[in-house]
């Protein structure tokens, strides 16, 4: 002290003073690089924006024109010649008319129609005008038939699918140069299709069947529908949100709040963080053993699927209702414990209302994620093809259903290019799902986070 | 150390002639974190209707202390306490106490405002709904409106009561969560630092309403700072390093107190 008293401070080096209108070299560089690094930054977000954009564009492009299909629409008299052979209106006696009977008086009808309007059906044979008409029409008129059997007899206006080819022309996919390759159709068949158009026989529709048909084989692309797949996809979320959110919220508060800090918690702690990173095929697998082999679940059934789905969901959910229960300011657990809760209401009470919005959103989104997972599913036999609806709730969980992402594989691997186009309105379908799963996350979010 | 524990023993017997008495008896309390040993060998009396205030340094086991009067460490799950504290002649720390119970008659405010995100009128009625103090809406209103008028808060807020707590000025809040602690009808008040976050006006607002508590509740205050506790407490505690170096009347130890540190702290030496 006394040392430092006597000595005067040392004075600074003098200087060389600046004037701060003048702009300093250093400084510049500096600006230079924060300048860089902001067009790094754009330059990275205009690459991702525009990868997204081509997706999407792709995907639109392909799959819009799905929404929409090719129909034929013109008079069928139900002759009760054809399709009542015995005379006496019973069901059970005409249920011995197979489709082809029905396909018959269908291509009758539509011959007849073709002529009536006077038509030239020139260059296509007999076969190939039947062949005009989707191999699913009858499939549908006699189901329609047999719904109603006091239609015999009666002319009724059928509208029914045309077959995919024609479809694809209408659309574009097929030409005249594809069809003189292509032995399903002919360009004579095009030029009559081109005619009936403007007969207004043949017109497009907004395709509701693509919405709600199941799956259809691989000869008749034009009646292939999503229905199966979005039951069995909503069945599976359905039961994965019962899975998965007791036992998700539970752990968490379990583990966040009443556990002992000790090494059993934090083995498993790590585990949950681990599980959420196992690629989904080892569900699969595991679901495949487990819920398949061992607990003899039915294959293909949204149960099976929704149990493999929430296996991988649960360290989702956890991991994010954990860290919003952790978020919630210790301020708030003292005033409670300070005013004498205990631990459980404490953690009821205000911890969990103010976790709340966190643990939605990580709900909505670990479903999300789910909703688009497919490789587990192709193991547990999602993938088969299934022409029934599953049945309703609960028992319908058991019945073999598919999901939308499965879907969407299954059409891309067909051979059939009419398959490629139901394949991208799938992908639309399951982004619509995904988009509306997010607005949902985003909208609880706003609503519960207003901390008052 | 023979000293300062033969000089305590004077202070506690002048403490017996006083006419309160004791509600709150600690006796060689040791308070550890872990390997830490934060809070050495405390013997302290809390006594009825009496404003109590601790001061010390930071770090010298002051809050540590307060928060073992309700067994508010239990929640730290390295602390540990030895030792035994008495609430009316009853071990606080006994294996059949819970201490739920416990902290209904041991109320506490804490240095930061920290009203629940709810409703002021929620805010008051959560202590005595959860304790069932309340039989209907009737009493419960009654025991809303007269805690916030204890805490000198009903005129400002008689007509928006189911306004969010979290709306209010920090001063509001802090007494918004006095009416919240009082309205278990607790026996003692601890407050921790309750005024550190405050401004000077809100402050005093506060410490008038301190001094009128005392009439029904035992406060315990630590606060770091010295006017305050010079203003508001008739017995002041002064720790330093994990021990209770003085206590005794206010007066006495702002004027003269007996240990050289106390003197050391309230000159502005040490600390």
């Amino acid at each position: 002290m006394t040392v430092a008293a006597t000595n005067p401070m040392p004075t600074p080096p003098a200087k060389a003073t600046h004037s701060l209108l003048v702009p300093n070299a250093a400084m510049g560089r500096r600006n230079a690089a924060e300048k860089r690094f902001r067009a790094y930054g754009l330059a990275a977000i205009a690459v991702s924006l525009s990868v997204l954009g081509i997706m999407l564009w792709s995907i639109f492009s392909d799959g819009l024109s799905s929404f929409f299909q090719a129909k034929l629409t013109f008079p069928v008299t139900l002759s009760s010649e054809v399709l009542d052979p015995a005379g006496n209106g019973l069901r059970e006696e005409m249920t011995k008319v197979t489709t082809i009977g029905y396909g018959k008086l269908l291509t009758a009808a539509f011959t007849a129609e073709l002529a009536a309007k006077g038509i030239s059906t020139e260059g296509v044979t007999d076969k190939q005008l039947a062949e005009m008409i989707s191999k699913d029409a009858p499939g549908v008129l006699r189901a329609k038939v047999l719904g109603d059997t006091s239609m015999l007899d009666q002319t009724i206006t059928m509208s029914v699918l045309a077959a995919g080819r024609i479809d694809g022309y209408l659309k574009g996919r097929v030409t005249m140069e594809t069809a003189e390759r292509d032995g399903n159709i002919s360009p004579e068949q095009l030029q009559l299709a081109d005619r009936l158009k403007t007969a207004r026989i043949l017109g497009s529709s907004f395709n509701t069947r693509f919405l709600t048909s199941p799956d259809a084989s691989d000869q008749r692309p034009e009646a292939a529908g999503l229905g199966v797949a979005i039951l069995g996809s909503a069945y599976m979320m359905l039961l994965v949100l019962i899975i998965c959110v007791p036992i998700g919220v539970a752990t968490s508060i379990y583990l966040e709040e009443f556990a002992p800090k000790n090494r059993w918690t934090d083995l498993i702690e790590v585990n949950i963080s681990n599980l959420a990173a196992v690629p989904s095929i080892v569900f699969g697998i595991l679901g495949l053993a487990i819920f398949i082999n061992f607990a003899g679940f039915p294959q293909s059934s949204s149960v099976v699927g929704a149990l493999v789905l929430s296996l991988m969901t649960l360290p989702t959910i956890i991991i994010a209702t954990r860290s919003s229960i952790r978020a919630v300011p210790p301020s708030i657990r003292d005033a409670a414990l300070g005013v004498g809760a205990s631990k459980m209401q404490t953690v009821f009470h205000h911890v969990l209302p103010l976790a709340m919005p966190g643990i939605l959103t990580g709900t909505i989104l670990g479903l999300a994620s789910a909703l688009g997972e497919t490789a587990p599913l192709l193991l547990i036999g999602m993938v088969a093809f299934v022409d029934n609806y599953p049945s309703a709730p609960v028992e319908g969980f058991m019945d073999p259903a598919t999901a939308l992402p499965v879907q969407v594989y299954s059409w891309a691997s067909r051979s059939d290019p009419a398959f490629i186009e139901r394949s991208s309105g799938a992908i639309i379908v399951l982004l619509v799902f995904l988009v509306v799963m997010n607005v949902t996350a985003i909208i609880l979010r706003r609503k519960f986070e207003r901390r008052w | 150390m023979e000293g300062p524990i033969q000089m305590k023993d004077i202070h506690i017997e002048e403490r017996v002639v006083s006419d309160h008495k004791a509600k709150i008896t600690a006796r060689g309390v040791q308070v550890y974190y872990g390997t830490n040993h934060a809070l050495k060998d405390v013997d302290v009396d809390i006594l009825a209707g009496t404003v109590t205030a601790f001061i010390g340094p930071s770090g010298c086991g002051k809050s540590t202390f307060l928060r073992c009067l309700n067994r508010m460490n239990d929640t730290v799950s390295s602390a540990r306490v030895v030792g035994e504290i008495l609430l009316d002649g009853e071990d606080i720390y006994d294996k059949r106490v819970d201490p739920v119970q416990l902290r209904a008659k041991v109320g506490m405010v804490f240095q930061k405002p920290n009203p629940f995100p709810k409703s002021i009128y929620d805010n008051v009625a959560y202590g005595p709904k959860i304790h069932g103090l309340t039989r209907n809406k009737a009493e419960l209103d009654e025991v809303v409106e007269s805690c916030l008028r204890k805490a000198a808060l009903w005129n400002e807020v008689k007509d928006r009561l189911q306004a969010p707590g979290t709306g209010l000025s920090g001063g509001q809040q802090q007494r918004l969560c006095i009416a919240r602690a009082i309205a278990t009808s607790p026996e003692v008040l601890l407050m921790d630092e309750p005024c550190s976050a405050l401004d000077p006006i809100a402050t005093a607002q506060v410490e008038e309403l301190i001094d009128e508590l005392r009439s029904q509740f035992s406060v315990v205050i630590v606060t770091h700072s010295m006017q305050q506790a010079a203003r508001v407490s008739q017995k002041t505690a002064f720790f330093h390093l994990g021990n209770l170096v003085e206590y005794g009347e206010t007066g006495q130890i702002f004027t003269n107190p007996k240990d050289p540190r106390t003197e050391s702290y309230i000159t502005g030496r040490i600390g």
